[in-house]
């Protein structure tokens, strides 16, 4: 099993390599440099010659790539070109605001989904699933910004209940966490109802009714188990739809997080801040892809075995 | 007979009463008639009808122009003249957000059949061919595949630029790795029919085969697929709108209403209800009607997932 960790978390390392690869080169096909955005009124050539020498923009892109990576295995991810501070720091600063909105939605999205879709199983076919597939499908469908903002409307100044936005209490992270985590219950839900109903139909449940067992403890306890591993799948495989979620929720809510950084960047073509925010939203999917395999190796005994 | 698809056994009852044996209505013909039974379909069929009539006929049936200001009116309330009320330089909402359909319609339907012709093409290639082109396109399926939309999206049109034509492009590079992937699983599993080495005895080239033979057999999980996608990219396309990097004004989109709605949550909020449910409706119409295409094409749940 220890042998199945290591051997996935060392294949974390070419992925990360690549995917370096491809937000660096991305962001430097982009037409137009940030120092377009730097240069004002009375600035010589010289200038503009010397802060392109300074962020080492005159050199080709292979070479970029290879002093930022360099650096960034020391834990420098350079200098915002527009702010003026090291990355790192930049990123150290909005990271919690996205860490929170981001684990607060994820286990939002679990709890409800995965209640809901418990109810939608257990009584299949009658008022309560199609009501609860309903909530799920329009958890799906409905676009998360615009709910923010009718969230934002009736709880925050119809019912001034909730603030509008900022970040500094716990009673500001309510609204957001509801947005980012309502799109991904609708999914949880659905996952969980078509995986328990697969599971129900089993022959082992049929034989744990015929044993006498009560109604109750073969849903939760058999059924329910077993069901929940494509669920936990899924939940790890989408931890990244829910960090594009908190992206644009973030700027909805007026939340210091990554996403607004990143957008701010992308504005103002800060090509350090951008790749800084973009690879640590892909690290986060890294990690959340890679714990959904550990998980599901965890879970179910027959992937175990495979590995040992 | 039952519901058996379009094979009958060749027994010997079936050849000596052949007079029976009708010829097997066309599939297309015959999931035509299966929608008119689902009623969740029904009801996709008749909102996406209804949203493309709208999108045709937006300057007959608009009570007003998109692009007329009337300063006296700005931010009024839902009324009998304007009973979506009017945003912050008195245009009529219902009138934007009628031609606003046009944008996510030609959006939503060219990008999704751009990143189709894409992901079909290559996928299925890949799928059929295997080798190197196979192996390159599940990296570059699975990394795009676990990266949030947006995120490739916006990134995308940060190289490409702003404005409609290369949010379509965006958009079609974000997807079209989805359905490269689905095609290529149908094209792997049926390759080995008895049915495409029987075509190949016959001498049929590799591209009579792939084209005419396994294609049609291999489609319909990506037509289910493309029509939810379709929804998806409405709604993506409504969210680099609303972060300033959609359609340009004076053109009227959902999410750049909603965009510019946001300064006058406060005072204006129908502003920004509107386009928010009239695109819910849509991208809903979308997903029934994709669910429903699900039974009626008797597709297998999980090739879909």
């Amino acid at each position: 099993m220890w042998q199945f960790v290591l051997r996935r978390c060392l294949l974390m390392i070419p992925i990360f390599v690549v995917v370096s690869i491809i937000i660096f080169s991305l962001i430097h096909i982009v037409p137009g440099t940030p120092i377009d955005n730097l240069i004002g009124p009375g600035m010589t050539k010289a200038h503009e010659q010397q802060l392109v020498e300074k962020y080492d923009l005159d050199k080709p892109i292979p070479i970029q790539y290879f002093i930022w990576f360099k650096k960034m295995l020391h834990g420098d991810l350079g200098r915002s070109i527009i702010e003026k501070r090291p990355v790192t720091e930049l990123l150290l600063h909005h990271l919690p605001y996205s860490l929170s909105l981001g684990l607060t939605a994820i286990v939002l999205s679990f709890v409800l989904g995965v209640s809901m879709g418990i109810i939608s199983a257990a009584a299949k076919n009658t008022i309560f699933d199609h009501l609860a597939m309903l909530v799920a499908l329009f958890g799906v469908t409905i676009p998360a910004f615009w709910l923010g903002l009718i969230l934002i409307l009736i709880f925050a100044v119809w019912l001034p209940w909730f603030p509008i936005s900022g970040s500094g209490t716990l009673m500001s992270l309510v609204l957001p966490a509801i947005t980012v985590g309502l799109g991904g219950a609708g999914l949880i839900a659905r996952v969980t109802r078509v995986s328990m109903l697969e599971v129900a139909s089993k022959d082992f449940i049929v034989m744990l009714h015929a044993k006498g067992l009560g109604k109750k403890a073969i849903l939760l306890k058999h059924i329910l188990r077993n069901a929940l591993i494509p669920v936990i799948t899924i939940l790890g495989l989408r931890i990244g739809w829910v960090l594009g979620g908190t992206v644009t929720i973030e700027i909805v809510f007026g939340r210091p997080g990554l996403g607004q950084l990143l957008i701010t960047g992308l504005f103002r073509r800060d090509y350090p801040v951008i790749q800084g925010a973009m690879l640590v939203l892909a690290m986060g999917i890294m990690m959340g892809t890679f714990l959904a395999d550990i998980l599901y190796a965890f879970t179910d005994p027959r992937v175990r075995d495979q590995h040992n | 007979m039952k519901n058996e698809g379009c094979f009958q056994r060749l027994t010997m009852e079936n050849i000596q009463t052949s007079e029976n044996i009708k010829p097997p209505a066309n599939r297309w013909l015959r999931r035509v008639k299966k929608i008119k039974s689902n009623m969740a379909g029904l009801i996709g069929v008749i909102i996406i009808t209804g949203l493309i009539f709208i999108a045709v006929t937006a300057d007959f049936i608009s009570p007003y122009s998109y692009k007329e200001q009337d300063l006296d009116i700005m931010n009024s309330p839902p009324s009998m003249d304007h009973f979506m009320g009017t945003d912050e330089f008195g245009r009529d909402v219902f009138s934007r957000i009628l031609h606003g359909s046009r944008i996510s319609v030609y959006v939503g339907v060219v990008s999704v059949g751009l990143s189709v012709f894409i992901g079909v093409i290559l996928g299925a290639l890949a799928g059929y061919y295997g080798g190197w082109l196979d192996q390159c396109l599940s990296i570059v399926t699975d990394l795009t595949w676990s990266m949030p939309e947006i995120l490739v999206a916006l990134l995308l049109v940060a190289v490409v630029g702003a404005g409609i034509e290369c949010v379509i492009i965006a958009i079609a590079l974000t997807y079209w790795a989805q359905y490269a992937r689905l095609i290529r699983g149908q094209i792997l599993m049926l390759k080995n029919e008895i049915y495409v080495e029987a075509t190949r005895s016959l001498g049929a080239t590799d591209f009579t085969i792939l084209f005419k033979h396994l294609f049609p057999n291999a489609i319909a999980p990506v037509i289910v697929a493309a029509t939810i996608g379709i929804g998806q990219a409405i709604v993506l396309e409504a969210t680099l709108g609303f972060l300033g990097m959609g359609a340009q004004p004076p053109m009227p989109s959902w999410g750049a209403m909603m965009s510019n709605g946001t300064a006058y949550l406060f005072i204006s909020p129908w502003v920004i209800v509107f386009p928010g449910l009239a695109m819910m409706i849509t991208v809903f119409g979308f997903n029934l009607f994709g669910d429903a295409l699900v039974d009626i094409m008797d597709i297998r749940e999980d090739t879909l997932k």
